[in-house]
């Protein structure tokens, strides 16, 4: 048990390392929630989103700031984790792992590991960016930052399960890209990242209320946006039970699903 | 078949090592009527053979004769369809952690991102094995000192099948496996290779060597098997392979347009005796001594023929 702990920090390192020194990774997974805040809050630098209590009006960088977060959570977990691991099973690397004395959770531990670390300093990254070139208001309660801090964790690791699972579908690594981005994309228009959830139909809504997205953006929006703008959600309110169990019922059916599709290689094909 | 003899002469009990350890005649490798299907299919049928702990076995055969079929089920790759197969005492279908640390697998092809240098990978998967070698030293005996700091994915192919023989070899394994391990290299990074596996061996370690090369598996290996369209068509000591008969010097030459050739172990003789019948130089003569390709190349095409006869 020690050993596959010690072996899974070990892997995290390697795996951090690795991810960095990949450009594409870095562009589409790390650096695009990034680049899409500042194109959002450049475009529509005129445009209200809603008003403050205290009256202040709130820019397009202050409501963009927690969908692209969100995003970042659904990509460094889901989108890097689901091409990354296709890739590694057709080009050997989990074969070559297969034939070593690596844990199979040390290996899981290691992308755990990875989507937290990418996804940290990802969130960090967009943060710096809001607040200090785009001045987006931080919140200073306590609880905000706590509710942040377990649906960060709590969205990342959910999203990493998912990405393990949806790994299995690919059938080459050079086919992974085209399978896992339109779903993430889809996902991200549907669930009020790109697009103001209010804005869709309610039976789009609904939809996007059985994803997991949804509720990561939800829990956001909760953390960074003004209190006058929770009548804008579903029902009315931040609903962060409804956000916490409806992450949590996907990371169970996310180990559920990694557990039983992951293989280190697929045997007789 | 006197060299069989005077192999089976020594003392089975045991042997000296030169690692100095006690090498006996236990097999690190045994395998039983090995049969692996693909649909009605028989990629590999009733294969049998043995290695011998510290020593050098060399499968040899054409491509799609079922030589990775095999090696993959002794790594625990594939599953098989029956037989029985043993490795280093545990079937592989079922090998554990503590059975792959005793194991060093060096693939067939590799096309890994390569997104670590050298020196990293290596320190990686020396720290997944309890009793690892020296980073430093695999990385001098595979010949990439310069290299220890380079990501793997800028190296040439060559490098990057080295860095694979490195990653192979980085546990210190009791039984390395080796497929076509040298497709790539050049000559001299061949030979240096060559010498690489020769520490390995004097160390005590068994391999498993798959190779088109049969210079290679001359040079490096004790016994050899050949497979052919799944089936195991010979085993013996390399310089046994095909049986004595094999051996037998061919002496081939033209008579009135007609080539002729006769096996002899006495060519010389036959020569003068043309000479003297023909009253002349023979036309096209040869005088033909089987080499291991001669041998094997004979072996797997009287196998085609009966495959398709």
């Amino acid at each position: 048990m020690m050993r596959t702990v010690s072996l899974g920090a070990r892997r995290i390192g390697y795996e951090v390392r690795a991810y960095f020194r990949q450009g594409d990774t870095v562009f589409f997974t790390f650096l695009f929630p990034v680049v899409m805040l500042t194109i959002f809050s450049v475009s529509f630098s005129e445009g209200s989103f809603g008003q403050a209590a205290d009256g202040t009006e709130v820019t397009a960088a202050h409501f963009y700031l927690p969908a692209m977060l969100a995003a970042g959570l659904l990509l460094s977990g889901l989108q890097n984790l689901a091409i990354d691991i296709a890739i590694e099973k057709s080009d050997g690397t989990l074969k070559r792992l297969a034939g070593s004395p690596l844990p199979v959770v040390s290996y899981f531990i290691g992308k755990l590991g990875q989507s937290l670390a990418t996804g940290a300093l990802q969130a960090g990254l967009l943060l710096l960016l809001g607040f200090t070139v785009f001045g987006v208001p931080l919140p200073e309660e306590p609880e905000r930052w706590i509710t942040f801090a377990w649906v960060f964790a709590l969205g990342v690791v959910t999203s990493a399960m998912l990405g393990i699972a949806l790994s299995a579908v690919p059938r080459s690594g050079k086919s992974a890209t085209a399978v896992v981005i339109p779903i993430t994309l889809v996902l991200q228009f549907i669930s009020g990242v790109y697009l103001s959830f209010t804005l869709l139909p309610e039976w789009l809504q609904n939809v996007a209320s059985v994803f997991p997205l949804k509720w990561m953006a939800q829990g956001m929006r909760s953390v960074f946006l003004p209190d006058t703008l929770e009548v804008l959600e579903q029902g009315e309110s931040w609903n962060l039970e409804g956000v916490a169990i409806a992450l949590a019922v996907w990371l169970v059916v996310g180990l559920v699903l990694a557990r039983v599709t992951f293989r280190w290689i697929r045997k007789d094909s | 078949m006197d060299a069989a003899v005077t192999r089976v002469g020594v003392p089975l009990g045991c042997e000296k090592g030169h690692s100095g350890r006690m090498t006996t005649h236990e097999n690190v490798v045994e395998v039983r009527g090995l049969r692996k299907t693909y649909g009605d299919m028989n990629a590999v049928d009733s294969v049998d053979f043995d290695i011998h702990r510290g020593e050098t076995f060399a499968l040899l055969g054409p491509n799609g004769a079922g030589k990775s079929t095999t090696i993959e089920i002794l790594e625990g790759y594939r599953d098989r369809t029956a037989g029985e197969v043993s490795v280093l005492g545990v079937d592989p279908a079922h090998g554990g952690l503590d059975w792959k640390a005793r194991l060093g697998i060096v693939l067939q092809s590799s096309g890994e991102s390569g997104a670590v240098t050298v020196a990293e990978q290596l320190r990686h998967f020396a720290a997944l094995y309890p009793k690892p070698r020296d980073v430093d030293e695999v990385i001098a005996a595979v010949g990439l000192e310069s290299k220890a700091g380079t990501l793997i994915r800028k190296l040439s192919g060559g490098q990057r099948r080295r860095v694979d023989v490195a990653v192979g070899i980085i546990g210190a394994p009791e039984l390395l496996f080796l497929d076509e391990p040298t497709t790539g290299f050049d000559p001299e990074a061949r030979r240096s290779f060559w010498q690489l596996i020769r520490t390995l061996q004097s160390e005590g370690t068994s391999i498993l060597l798959t190779t088109h090369y049969l210079d290679e598996a001359a040079q490096l290996g004790d016994r050899a098997g050949i497979i052919a369209a799944g089936r195991m068509i010979d085993v013996a000591p390399i310089a046994e392979l095909g049986g004595a008969d094999a051996r037998i010097p061919l002496v081939r030459w033209r008579e009135q347009g007609n080539l002729r050739e006769q096996r002899t172990e006495t060519p010389a003789t036959l020569v003068g005796e043309l000479v003297a019948r023909l009253g002349a130089e023979p036309e096209g003569l040869e005088v033909i001594r089987p080499s291991l390709e001669d041998v094997y190349l004979d072996l797997v095409g009287r196998e085609h023929a009966e495959v398709t006869a």
